[in-house]
């Protein structure tokens, strides 16, 4: 790389990623306005509190996995096929409970600022739509990234430019629309 | 692993609070839903493309902080136009979004908002870009592993700060 990329070479570049995910955040937007999710909103006391918080847990924690596996596919210690490796289990494992527990301690955490605001919530019900939307998620996005990231890389392509957009992708609108579904669940049963 | 995931909840939750101080404005116009998971994720994606940049260019040995450098003026150059070429047509598609959920905001107001905040956006993404590239190579850190994850989580933050102030001024 003796020469400097310009200013328009980057852009060209970086313009259809970028637009790929204006699409996805353009669906993840429209179902946080749909009437169905500001009902929810309205009815559910913390929610917005928790959205970024919940959205975000989603690129740390399925980020790294993806990270790691393309790591271990190049060092050779995973093989890319759909057998119950150990190193693949664990690595599936150990994100699954990081996201489940992340999910439950964002629900605390804004039942707790709810409280010292005195807004009211319920503990139960936050902790009820987290456990709901934190696991549909986590189903989703493990079994889509192996996949992805395993036919991707028998295919010859680099796991590693695929995971970022697909985290990225992925979980902000699967995120918001989990988490309707969990307000959903959780009003339904309470 | 989870102590840091926690750590950036307990950080997420101050936007969470901006947002549901702004609650009943964000009911009232569903344009302004839309907008906040695009503004906030197409900043951490110019972030993630400057920063990336600047660590290989780090990394090369051509990265020097200074205005005359034709690398950072390429990288600042492209963030601008990316960012004027993505907030425009998100201004587009959020007002219309917005119309069919059921808003009532003219397209100009819609259209400042995700200029004005999606431009402050690019100039924050920059600028911390910049400083914690030159930051971390002056503490001896790789900006590989630390800048993106420290611009993105920053960006996050303010970007919902911004956007509230933004959308202040405007309506």
């Amino acid at each position: 790389m003796a020469t400097h990329d310009s200013a328009r070479e980057i852009y060209r570049g970086a313009l259809p990623a970028i637009v790929v995910s204006l699409v996805a955040g353009l669906f993840a937007g429209t179902i946080l306005g749909s009437e169905s999710m500001r009902a929810g909103i309205q009815s559910v006391p913390g929610l917005l509190l928790l959205l970024p918080a919940f959205l975000a847990t989603r690129g740390g924690v399925y980020g790294s996995l993806g990270a790691r596996l393309s790591s271990g596919l190049y060092q050779g210690v995973i093989e890319p096929r759909f057998e119950l490796d150990e190193r693949v289990a664990h690595a599936i494992l150990a994100s699954f409970i990081n996201g489940m527990t992340v999910s439950v301690f964002i629900a605390v955490v804004a039942f707790l600022v709810l409280l010292a605001f005195g807004e009211g919530g319920s503990l139960l019900q936050l902790v009820g739509i987290m456990l709901i939307a934190g696991f549909l998620s986590a189903l989703l996005m493990l079994s889509v990234l192996v996949t992805v990231v395993f036919v991707g890389y028998r295919r010859g392509l680099d796991p590693d430019n695929l995971v970022g957009p697909i985290v990225t992708t992925l979980g902000d609108v699967f995120g918001v629309l989990f988490l309707l579904v969990g307000v959903r669940i959780v009003g339904w049963l309470m | 692993m989870l102590p840091l995931l926690m750590a950036l909840s307990l950080l997420q939750m101050v936007s969470g609070s901006v947002l549901e101080t702004f609650e009943e404005t964000l009911l009232v116009y569903p344009s302004l839903l839309v907008l906040v998971p695009v503004q906030i994720g197409t900043a951490g994606n110019l972030a993630s493309i400057m920063c990336a940049r600047l660590s290989t260019q780090f990394h090369l040995g051509t990265f020097e902080l200074h205005p005359s450098n034709p690398d950072v003026r390429a990288n600042v150059g492209a963030v601008l136009a990316l960012a004027l070429t993505i907030f425009s047509l998100v201004g587009v598609a959020a007002w219309a979004i917005g119309r069919v959920l059921g808003g009532s905001l003219a397209f100009w107001q819609v259209f400042a908002i995700s200029m004005l905040s999606g431009l402050a956006l690019a100039l924050l993404v920059i600028t911390l870009s910049l400083v914690s590239v030159t930051a971390s190579f002056r503490l001896g850190y790789d900006p590989d592993d630390t800048t993106i994850p420290i611009v993105t989580n920053v960006c996050d933050v303010v970007g919902v700060l911004i956007l509230f102030a933004v959308t202040r001024l405007v309506l």
